[in-house]
């Protein structure tokens, strides 16, 4: 059995970060959590535009994605800043983290009283609970615990062509050692769902498949607008792709060859093993918070065009085929696989190239995004506000 | 899908079935481009200037022609797009997504 270094949770889970992660329940505690990170160096917030005059199942997305992200195996313990009358109940929050084991404390501005208590309270609370944190080391655990999700952005010509059939490359490797893989972005199969519908491993998964891709269609269509120009986006077209099917197509070889095993909500739990469809907006940083709300540990990403994008509790990994763009922002790069467009390597070794990266980042080797900082946090909306 | 690049192409044509090549650098307006298209290597006068990672017509492709690479359907020509020709959006459209086309539909 293969192995790796990662931090063991209690629920069995493993995490290859020991993020203390600090969680506003609502919009107006952002700033009460973001003054506590400041002073509590490696602690991570989030935070949002949410939590308040939403109902019904734009309320629960909301829940969802932050319970989510508190339960991501990378975090080994939470704080909850609610302001005490919010929608999102900060109480029922605390106890669906808690089911994972780790340290869970809570508390709302309101009872506290007001922001400097609030922020002097946290700080305090967060200097322990991150003392605990840094006490905890990496042991051997499975490689097949790993779950990595799969995105494309900011994507040009290159990105069909090389990058994302070398990350298809890694995303079998993972596979057969046993790990998971989770592609998502259900507008950016459209034109492209056949494709996929072939290798779902029931009739219900692949009906399911074409259900969310037609749902997602008719809400285009209500909108009364030509998706071109929003996706494939300005950027996008000056890189070459000229319709959403251009882009889809390019887009699906970055999961790999495997079967689908099953078609997830945003944010829900990503099952163990093997590969599966998570429900999402193409929308990069919705996409990646849902991603790791259902328990991914790494994003890997590829883009032509050239994105900082990173992630509040996981490391994602930029790879590209376009090596002038690499050259002009490698800052933000991290695997450059444009030798596959000059024919100097092939798409198997650059895969090789981006597995061998996975594992190294899942040992704790930092991103590009982590060394600068990104943490980019957002929760796709299905409702208005009331 | 996409596979193994051979050095020495100024632009690729992904699968067999496909009407359209991807520059692989920036090719001028009258220059003659050396094409992979599996094992061989197919030479096209350009019509156009086409950028890196933009489209080439390999063949000319009628009007209203359902237009392919990666050996799938990428949209549908909008005019006659002769050999050489950059094929972007100004002379190809998407079939999916056209909300705009919904709206017409249910006002006709």
């Amino acid at each position: 059995m293969k192995t790796f270094k990662a931090y063991q949770r209690a629920n069995g889970d493993i995490g290859i970060r020991n993020h203390l992660l600090i969680i506003p329940t609502v919009i107006c505690s952002n700033q009460v959590c973001n003054r506590i990170v400041q002073m509590v160096p490696d602690a991570v917030a989030i935070p949002h535009q949410h939590g308040c005059s939403q109902i019904g199942a734009d309320k629960d997305r909301t829940f969802e994605v932050l319970a989510g992200t508190g339960k991501n195996p990378n975090v080994g313990a939470v704080i909850i800043i609610s302001l005490g009358c919010e929608v999102v109940d900060p109480i029922a929050l605390a106890e669906e983290i808690r089911k994972t084991g780790k340290p869970v404390e809570v508390f709302d501005i309101q009872t506290v009283g007001g922001s400097v208590k609030a922020i002097q309270y946290g700080i305090e609370l967060a200097k322990r609970m991150k003392a605990d944190l840094d006490r905890q080391e990496r042991v051997d655990v499975p490689l097949s615990k790993l779950k990595v999700g799969v995105k494309c952005g900011g994507s040009d010509a290159t990105s069909g062509l090389a990058s994302n059939p070398a990350l298809g490359v890694a995303a079998d490797r993972l596979i057969d050692d046993g790990g998971t893989i989770v592609i998502g972005e259900t507008t950016e199969i459209i034109g492209a769902e056949h494709v996929l519908a072939e290798r779902c491993v029931t009739p219900e998964i692949k009906e399911r498949l074409y259900y969310i891709v037609d749902r997602f269609e008719k809400e285009v269509d209500r909108m009364g607008a030509d998706m071109r120009g929003g996706n494939p986006s300005p950027g996008n077209i000056a890189g070459g792709l000229s319709t959403i099917e251009e882009k889809s197509l390019g887009c699906i070889s970055k999961c790999g060859t495997s079967p689908i095993r099953g078609v997830i909500e945003y944010a829900e739990d990503i099952p163990e093993t093997g590969l599966y469809f998570m429900d999402s907006p193409g929308n990069d940083i919705e996409c990646v918070s849902g991603m790791a709300a259902g328990g991914a540990h790494i994003v890997c990403f590829t883009t032509g065009r050239g994105t900082p994008t990173g992630a509040a509790v996981i490391p994602v990994i930029k790879i590209t085929g376009n090596g002038k763009m690499f050259a002009h922002m490698e800052d933000n790069m991290d695997v450059d696989v444009s030798q596959i467009l000059s024919g100097t390597m092939s798409i198997e070794a650059s895969g090789d190239a981006i597995w061998k990266e996975i594992q190294e980042v899942a040992e704790g080797k930092l991103t590009k995004a982590e060394i600068l900082g990104h943490q980019e946090f957002s929760i796709n909306r299905i409702g208005p506000s009331l | 899908m996409a596979g193994d690049i051979q050095a020495g192409a100024d632009a690729l044509v992904v699968d067999s079935k496909d009407h359209v090549a991807t520059a692989l650098r920036d090719l001028n307006e009258g220059e003659t481009a050396a094409i992979r298209r599996g094992e061989e290597l197919i030479e096209i006068k350009l019509l156009d200037a086409v950028a890196f990672g933009h489209k080439i017509a390999i063949a000319e492709i009628p009007n209203g022609t359902e237009v392919r690479k990666y050996g799938e359907v990428i949209g549908r020509s909008t005019v006659v797009i002769e050999a050489g020709r950059h094929v972007h959006v100004h002379n190809i459209e998407g079939i999916r997504g056209r909300g705009d086309q919904a709206v017409k539909e249910a006002q006709a």
